[in-house]
């Protein structure tokens, strides 16, 4: 436990001396916004659309964050740095998937109000906070597996991508399902229980593949 | 069993599968002529997911022994699935077009579902292609394998979860939705395109495993250095 404690402490204090990956996440969502507000050509959005767009900012914004999350230890030599320290290589996983929810959270706290500032037209909901924070699992740990993946090839920025969007549809459906009645006016209802349920499985499901296929990522 | 005895017993189903299908099987009362790509597309569909899932399986074993042949196994699973991909989202679309008038529908869950994990396999090769290291391709690889196959039936899940309603089944899962002649057809094609499958399969391996041969041999003869021209993110032996 200290172990991971110490992984995570290390995380987020680089986040916090560089400022890499948050501040660029979190502004590119609110500049999506305000794409978005010229590509849709109106004022305010609601019902699914709102479920939509808020869905897709945070989903493109986190593959920014996925881009980033490994970089200083395949650059800087922090995989060798865990290689020769005896510890459980899979704790590094678990401290990298907290730190991505984490900055996931960050991200969340910024967009949510800019979202509800220059789009939103219903008033936000605190349910609303549940299902971002299920869609927030899903994306820690699957960004966090092909991350790593990705930033041993040589095509980095383009593999990482090209590989969390597909996987990460079941998320898309799910939140925008289930976040779909809670941003509308007119409908307004609670999210549907079938929603968060495939958001749950998705995060358990993968939450456990990633832990047990992790390790052969790390050797050599 | 032997690979020419395989061969033959593939091209006798096959035939005889598509001999049902013109001949023996009646023409659907509600769609007519073109309900018969059902015998096509649905067995590749099929086949297609299980060689998806079968390529995970070997990926398992290839982490779990580390031995290339499981590293080889899941690839050419992957490597025919995708191409039989392509075939079932063409046939997908000429049947959605056919009886719907629309190349694409959003509301077949059962045909996004697919293009969505096809796309994602579609990522197996670049990702191949863009390591070098020999040893690390083929983990990374069995990783994505392990994880793809997980997300197979939990897409289909989510998808189908998300359409508000779904088409009527032609094939429903309890016994019943089809009438016996169509049913028989069905089948007699579902074994005609595993055996097809498994045929092919059989074939990559051998050709993979014989390239590598003639390279080892080849470079036996020529040095260590000499260049090996052509650029393939198939495991090598």
């Amino acid at each position: 436990m200290s172990i991971l404690g110490a992984l995570l402490r290390k995380e987020l204090r680089i986040e916090l001396r560089t400022l890499e990956a948050v501040p660029g996440m979190s502004l590119f969502a609110v500049t999506t916004f305000v794409v978005f507000h010229f590509g849709l050509d109106r004022p305010t959005v609601e019902g699914d659309l709102a479920a939509g767009v808020l869905v897709v900012t945070l989903l493109f914004a986190s593959i920014l964050g996925i881009n980033r999350l490994w970089v200083a230890d395949e650059e800087q030599g922090g995989f060798d740095a865990m290689l020769l320290a005896p510890i459980d290589r899979t704790s590094l996983f678990v401290a990298k998937a907290i730190a991505m929810f984490v900055y996931l959270v960050v991200l969340e706290i910024v967009a949510l109000p800019a979202f509800a500032f220059l789009l939103l037209e219903p008033p936000i909901r605190a349910e609303l906070l549940l299902v971002l924070l299920m869609a927030n699992v899903g994306i820690a740990v699957i960004g966090t597996l092909i991350g790593a993946l990705a930033v041993k090839t040589r095509a980095r920025d383009l593999i990482g991508p090209l590989l969390a969007l597909p996987l990460l549809v079941p998320v898309v459906i799910g939140a925008a399902q289930a976040a779909q009645p809670l941003l509308s006016t007119a409908h307004h209802g609670p999210a549907e229980a079938k929603y968060l349920g495939v958001l749950g499985l998705y995060d358990l499901v993968f939450a456990l593949v990633a832990y047990a296929v992790f390790d052969p990522l790390l050797e050599d | 069993m032997s690979l020419r005895a395989l061969s033959t017993a593939t091209v006798v189903t096959l035939t005889g599968a598509f001999a049902l299908v013109f001949f023996y099987a009646p023409n659907d009362a509600d769609q007519g002529f073109i309900q018969k790509i059902f015998y096509v597309h649905v067995p590749m569909a099929m086949i297609a997911l299980f060689g998806f899932v079968a390529g995970a399986v070997c990926a398992i074993q290839h982490l779990r022994t580390r031995e290339s042949k499981w590293d080889l196994r899941s690839y050419v699973f992957i490597h025919l699935s995708l191409i039989l991909g392509v075939g079932v989202l063409i046939t997908g679309s000429i049947w959605a077009r056919a009886s719907w008038g629309h190349w694409w529908v959003w509301d077949e869950p059962t045909l996004v579902s697919f293009l969505i994990v096809f796309l994602l396999y579609a990522c197996y090769q670049p990702l191949r292609f863009s390591i070098e290291d020999r040893a690390r391709q083929a983990r990374y690889a069995s990783v994505f394998a392990v994880t793809a196959g997980a997300f197979v039936p939990l897409n289909f899940l989510a998808v189908r979860l998300a359409q508000a309603y779904t088409h009527p089944r032609v094939f429903a899962t309890t016994d019943g939705g089809l009438p016996p002649k169509m049913q028989l057809t069905f089948y007699v094609a579902l074994l005609g395109m595993t055996l097809l499958y498994v045929t092919l399969w059989r074939y990559e391996i051998a050709a993979k495993l014989a390239r590598g041969r003639v390279r080892a041999l080849k470079r036996k003869l020529g040095g260590d250095d000499r260049i090996v021209v052509g650029r393939s993110a198939a495991p090598q032996l």
